[in-house]
């Protein structure tokens, strides 16, 4: 095993790792946030689920581009020679 | 070693043309939608039979989420986000099928997704707005922003198939190492978190699609917070 493959492994686990951290920050306060919208108004719980659920997938994106670059890494690494 | 999630396999070749797993899957899929679809719509009544209020519930629905969305008549855009939606879930779904991979899966049946709703987004916003109103509106709100807004379409067209592709290729991967390691019920619960996510992606691709298309036709493009945090 050369150095390019170790690396590119440690490269794949910090990605994943620390790209999970910051989406899951920002849903968890995203979801907070729209509960207690739909606590003060129930009636607008319909929108706010929806706006919601769109605001998620944005969030999600990050931390998939994150999981696409480590399976780049392992799988098709330009650099593996 | 786990195989490559990027790589497709060769079925069979018809000519010179390979045509890999993805593609069967698909094929099955449409004919699976169009023939049930058709089969079911032959003989539409008044009183509606148990299968056709099923099939105007989910009609119904759709034109709903469209008018919420859009804020226009569902009308023009029903074929295409229908199509789109049921597509997304019936493929997303289909890994309940022992055997089929979802062609969601693969990064080139996303590319082509997403390259449709790219397409489209273009299509009504020329035929709304007419060519000159369509252009004017990237250049809205000053000239500053032209090479911005051109490089948003790119780059949502592209978030938008690296999304989809991301979290159904991860879901099938994941229940693939965790099937690897222990074999009998462990992977249930993943498989019907799975489905779950599987569901709300189909969901989040077509109104991703209506935000789009809506967008384009707005007479006066006001920026939504859903596009302002694509890019």
């Amino acid at each position: 095993m050369n150095w390019v493959e170790i690396v590119s492994i440690i490269g794949a686990a910090v990605a994943v790792s620390f790209g999970a951290l910051g989406p899951a920050l920002g849903q968890g306060r995203s979801v907070a946030a729209a509960l207690d919208a739909i606590a003060r108004q129930p009636e607008a719980g319909n929108t706010i689920s929806r706006t919601l659920f769109v605001g998620l997938a944005m969030i999600e994106t990050t931390a998939i581009y994150c999981l696409v670059v480590a399976l780049l890494l392992l799988f098709a690494n330009p650099f593996r020679g | 070693m786990i195989e490559s999630p990027l790589a497709v396999h060769v079925v069979f070749t018809l000519g010179p043309v390979p045509i890999t797993t993805p593609v069967v899957a698909t094929w099955g899929i449409m004919l699976l939608l169009a023939g049930g679809a058709w089969l079911l719509t032959r003989k539409l009544t008044l009183r509606p039979s148990a299968a056709q209020a099923c099939l105007e519930l989910v009609v119904e629905t759709l034109e709903d989420q469209i008018r919420d969305t859009m804020r226009t008549e569902p009308e023009p855009y029903l074929p295409l986000i229908g199509t789109l939606f049921l597509y997304v879930f019936v493929s997303n779904w289909s890994s309940l099928v022992p055997g089929v991979e979802p062609p969601t899966a693969k990064l080139e049946t996303d590319a082509a997704l997403a390259l449709i709703v790219f397409v489209s987004v273009i299509g009504f916003g020329i035929h709304v707005r007419g060519l000159r109103g369509y252009l004017r509106s990237f250049a809205y709100p000053t000239l500053v922003m032209v090479p911005l807004n051109l490089l948003e379409n790119i780059t949502r067209t592209f978030a938008l198939m690296v999304r989809l592709f991301g979290n159904v290729m991860s879901g099938v991967f994941v229940i693939g190492i965790v099937l690897s390691l222990v074999g009998l019920l462990v992977p249930v619960p993943l498989m019907a978190l799975e489905l779950l996510t599987g569901a709300v992606q189909a969901y989040i691709f077509s109104v991703l699609a209506m935000v789009f298309i809506g967008g384009a036709v707005e007479e006066t493009p006001s920026p939504s917070p859903q596009q302002e945090s694509e890019s």
